[in-house]
């Protein structure tokens, strides 16, 4: 339970990273956090030649607003996205998830990029980036590009970040005064990864919903946004009918082809548990 | 750039500067307990899940076997050693004690770091908010009760 043996560069500058990535290539990881990385070390799962711990790298923390837009620095960590006022008010989901990730322990440490980079299929932060329709930012020597999360996850374990290429920050759009955001999540002991989590947004007017937004974790090998559901709720006022068709729409979004199953659960007890959060997530969203 | 397979660190640990050369991947609790002889703070599961060897780096706690020694290099760290010594832990060592909120006691130093940081920063935490806050520590002896009612005494103790 000791890694392997690696090389460590800790660059003061993203443009030290980009070079130490170049020379490396694969066989080069990037540490932040540490919280997913060391413990994947630890069980040699991983056997990277060189870590290149970006920790001393100014620039990469911190909570803003920028105009309608709530950008967070990559390697902002758990923590502080959960006790921030900001990110309560302008992102409340994201304020709502962050108690369900792991431990205090670990939120001290871990990262919203390293999460995002990681992208594990029942992490928290992937699912609230995609309902969130945030936009991933990152960086690599040629220059910025932005990423919309939605594009990001592209299968398990696996994003659309390039060789070379890190993420720098998360821009989300701020709120909208109607706006109502809730997370849930499905989980046999606190801290643990969710069997089934939803991250849910909508806007309300009165008892209709608009502009909602389903995504799930833990069902899939990426986050999986319930187009069908979100479709039975838009511009329906949710009463027990609406909410009856979103449910029966799930079936449709979480397809018995679908590898939903993990070790522990099978694809129709995750079914059943995504139709009762859809209820107390639309429940939490009129509260 | 710098690559380093072997790296000198000078850590602030129990108010102490150290300065040691050492391999990028040990971590810090190995450091702690190899490198500096404080075997205070256990090591168990070695990815995260039981909190045996929670430390204070910079003032958080944090896990000791997912930080590596290499990453507090010019930083502050605090294990159970020095937090008696200190007197900081007195209380929740005495309510301990006298609850019986160990037994083994290999989960012990673990707890009262994370008990500590409960303290500070929830002084009003009911007793669900403390199981809570505990739940990244594990003990296979006493069945939890007694460490939130050694918790809870000190919480609701006038002076604490």
């Amino acid at each position: 339970m000791k890694p392997s043996a690696f090389a460590y560069a800790r660059p003061r500058a993203l443009a030290e990273a980009f070079a130490l990535l170049e020379a490396h290539g694969e066989n080069a990881k990037l540490l932040a956090g540490g919280q997913s990385l060391l413990a994947s070390l630890n069980m040699r799962l991983a056997a990277p030649e060189i870590l290149v711990d970006i920790g001393a790298i100014p620039g990469l923390e911190g909570i803003a607003v920028k105009g309608k837009t709530l950008v967070i620095g990559a390697r902002t960590t758990h923590r502080a996205i959960e006790r921030s006022d900001v990110v309560a008010r302008h992102a409340p989901l994201l304020a709502k998830a962050a108690p369900h990730i792991a431990h205090i322990a670990i939120r001290n440490a871990g990262t919203l990029g390293g999460s995002l980079a990681m992208a594990d299929p029942a992490a928290e932060w992937p699912a609230c980036c995609v309902a969130l329709q945030a936009t991933i930012v990152v960086a690599s020597r040629t220059g910025e590009r932005r990423i919309a999360a939605r594009e990001f996850f592209k299968d398990l374990y696996t994003t659309a970040l390039g060789p070379g290429e890190l993420i720098t920050a998360v821009e989300i759009p701020c709120a909208q005064p109607d706006e109502r955001q809730a997370f849930l999540e499905l989980v046999r002991r606190r801290g643990d990864y969710a069997i089934v989590g939803l991250a849910a947004r909508a806007r309300i007017k009165g008892k209709t919903l608009s502009g909602v937004q389903l995504v799930f974790l833990g069902v899939g090998v990426t986050p999986v946004p319930a187009k069908a559901a979100m479709a039975a709720l838009e511009g329906k006022a949710a009463d027990a009918a609406a909410l009856g068709a979103a449910q029966g729409a799930l079936d449709e979004d979480l397809a018995p082809g679908a590898d939903l199953r993990d070790l522990y659960t099978s694809a129709e007890a995750k079914r059943h548990m995504a139709r009762v959060l859809v209820a107390r997530a639309v429940a939490a969203l009129l509260g | 750039m710098d690559e380093r397979v072997e790296s000198t660190i000078t850590v602030t640990v129990n108010g102490t500067r150290v300065t040691r050369r050492i391999e990028p991947r040990m971590h810090l609790i190995d450091f702690l307990r190899e490198a500096l002889g404080l075997t205070g703070s256990h090591v168990a599961c070695e990815h995260g899940v039981c909190g045996a060897c929670t430390v204070r780096v910079d003032g958080e706690i944090r896990r000791g076997c997912l930080t590596l020694a290499v990453q507090t290099d010019g930083r502050t760290v605090d294990t159970v050693e020095g937090l008696s010594d200190s007197g900081e832990l007195a209380l929740l060592q005495q309510a301990f004690h006298e609850r019986n909120a160990l037994q083994c006691g290999y989960c012990t130093p673990g707890m009262l770091l994370t008990a500590q940081a409960l303290i500070k920063e929830h002084p009003e935490a009911t007793r669900e908010e403390i199981r809570e806050y505990l739940s990244g520590n594990l003990c296979r002896c006493t069945g939890y009760q007694a460490i939130i009612d050694a918790i809870e005494t000190v919480l609701r103790t006038p002076h604490a």
